[in-house]
């Protein structure tokens, strides 16, 4: 480990009368899968929202601490994109009518140039270069994640857990430094979640940094080397997995819930 | 090197425009040139409303500010039409990029109300600007181009082969485009503005890209209309011809670069060969509306993957 790669700072999020976040503090590490959990309507896809540009807070800081120092907040979403967030969605968005390999090189976006002129120039040869380095990376990632025979078929075609699978690949795209999952596991069959687990633990072996969003323990806490856990829009604890199963505050908040029910 | 493809397009381009020879019928070539007329500013369009996914109701604004801009340099200034075109392309623009400014703020519905708007605006603005555009009476005595020592005069042949020209390279270009980098970006956009912003894609700029790119090609049209008929009017100009250029593009298969131009010469030429009919030529016209878009709904060329789940 060697150092924070994200840290959010008294993060403030208000709708209206509601607190959506108060005053939420914490870091990501360099190289770690970190964890947001909290019951629904805790807050957990806001503060997402707010990291990847799509919301403005109204107080608070967050920094990219990666090869640059940056300070996110004031950036539109496109320009979090630039700056190596890449993010998921938890009610999946891909684009339906666009075929597989198409939504994937979408991704690549942020790491290409061609613009106007040079799309339309017959014999620009950097742009043939460019359009075969992108192809050929999102080939790549759909063979990795098993998508490399439905490539071609639309988005909207694909079952539940192979849209999912393409919304890892889009984001993976655009070779981020921190990857922003939300609820990636969401709806997947147990055998899936597994592949799931396998493949963050891959990613994380090769660098990568990741914010997780997750309501499956079982996936959340064999992944995780960090969990911040949130309530009503407050962080109420923040641990290792081990930590945070025995946190009292955390029992009662969220998984003791649980247990009323029974 | 000149690839494959590009040679096979250039060929049939070649092939239309020497299509005056095997039919010299004035009446046809006429027909035909208002066709390549109607499939450039179709083509334009279809950057704005298949590309990008902006639904603009006000297209004809900007190719009257071609038509305008022409007509003024070359009646003012002498400016000659090669230099005009450029400039005409340029200014329609610049107003397509400045009228999406206030307008990309808003989407779907309220931008359809909004560029209805900006259309109806400029025309109004060219009807009561007297001084610098006649009126209602617009403007006359529009020089023709000159190429050489060949004045393009009032036969509609050589203006056919000139569309014909601008028709190819700018579907040339468009074919490209859809398959690029940009392509892909603006049909994100318009799918999901929201996820195409996550992955890094201005969706204002890819907006304002589309108005400029599709203001740019209506300006050309109308700079060649304007040269063509030697006189202008605001009334040519009007919502009609806003809503005929969308139903080509909808008509043809929205985003297809072939259907669009399809559609443009199916519903610039139906009129004509409805002709027998004589009254009931516009109902025919429109019945053949309604029927291809209820059994085909994509358009003739459309490429949606499937029929919109509903």
């Amino acid at each position: 480990m060697s150092g924070t790669l994200l840290k959010i700072e008294r993060l403030t999020k208000r709708f209206g009368g509601v607190v959506a976040l108060n005053q939420v503090s914490f870091e990501v590490s360099v190289g770690q899968i970190a964890s947001l959990i909290g019951p629904n309507g805790a807050g957990k896809t806001t503060l997402f929202n707010c990291v990847s540009g799509v919301l403005r807070p109204e107080e608070g800081r967050m920094q990219l601490l990666g090869t640059r120092c940056l300070d996110l907040g004031g950036l539109a979403s496109h320009e979090v994109a630039c700056v190596g967030i890449a993010r998921t969605f938890q009610n999946i968005r891909l684009f339906g009518q666009m075929t597989v390999l198409e939504n994937v090189l979408v991704g690549t976006h942020v790491r290409t140039h061609a613009g106007i002129l040079e799309a339309i120039w017959p014999w620009e040869r950097r742009t043939h270069q460019e359009d075969r380095w992108a192809l050929d990376r999102a080939m790549r990632l759909l063979e990795r994640l098993a998508l490399g025979g439905v490539a071609g078929r639309p988005a909207q075609a694909l079952s539940y857990g192979q849209q999912r699978r393409v919304e890892l690949a889009r984001a993976l795209a655009s070779d981020p430094e921190l990857l922003l999952l939300d609820e990636p596991a969401a709806g997947l069959a147990f055998h899936e979640r597994q592949e799931l687990m396998d493949f963050l633990r891959e990613l994380k072996q090769e660098g990568l940094t990741i914010l997780l969003i997750e309501h499956d323990m079982k996936v959340v806490m064999p992944v995780s080397d960090w969990v911040v856990v949130l309530d009503y829009g407050a962080k109420i604890a923040e641990g290792t997995p081990k930590e945070i199963q025995e946190d009292a505050k955390v029992i009662e908040a969220y998984l003791g819930a649980k247990t009323n029910g029974v | 090197m000149i690839p494959g493809r590009l040679l096979r397009f250039l060929a049939i381009a070649a092939a239309l425009i020497l299509l005056p020879i095997i039919d010299g019928n004035p009446y046809h070539i006429d027909i035909l040139a208002t066709a390549a007329l109607y499939a450039l500013l179709a083509l334009g369009l279809n950057i704005i409303v298949g590309f990008a996914g902006l639904l603009h109701l006000g297209y004809a604004a900007l190719f009257a500010i071609g038509a305008y801009t022409y007509a003024l340099l070359n009646l003012r200034m002498g400016c000659s039409f090669w230099l005009a075109l450029p400039i005409s392309g340029g200014m329609a623009g610049v107003a397509g990029v400045l009228l999406g400014l206030p307008a990309i703020r808003v989407r779907g519905d309220y931008l359809a109300i909004v560029t209805l708007g900006f259309g109806e605006i400029v025309r109004i603005v060219f009807t009561n600007l007297e001084e610098w555009t006649g009126g209602p009476n617009g403007l006359m005595g529009i020089a023709h181009p000159v190429f050489g020592s060949f004045n393009f005069g009032v036969n509609s042949t050589p203006y056919y082969g000139l569309l014909v020209v601008l028709v190819a390279a700018t579907a040339w270009a468009c074919a490209k485009l859809r398959g690029s980098r940009m392509g892909l970006a603006w049909r994100a956009v318009k799918e999901d503005e929201l996820a195409a912003g996550c992955l890094g894609i201005d969706a204002s700029r890819m907006k304002l890209l589309a108005l400029g790119l599709g203001g740019w090609i209506a300006g050309l049209a109308g700079c060649v209309f304007a040269a063509k008929q030697g006189t202008i009017t605001p009334d040519s100009f009007d919502f009609i011809l806003s809503v005929m250029i969308l139903a080509m593009v909808i008509l043809g298969g929205i985003g297809s670069v072939t259907g669009v131009i399809v559609g443009a010469v199916v519903l610039s030429a139906a009129p004509e060969l409805l002709r027998e009919f004589s009254a009931y030529r516009m109902l025919l016209f429109g019945l053949l509306m309604i029927v291809l878009m209820r059994v085909r709904p994509q358009g003739l060329f459309g490429t949606s993957v499937s029929p919109p789940a509903r």
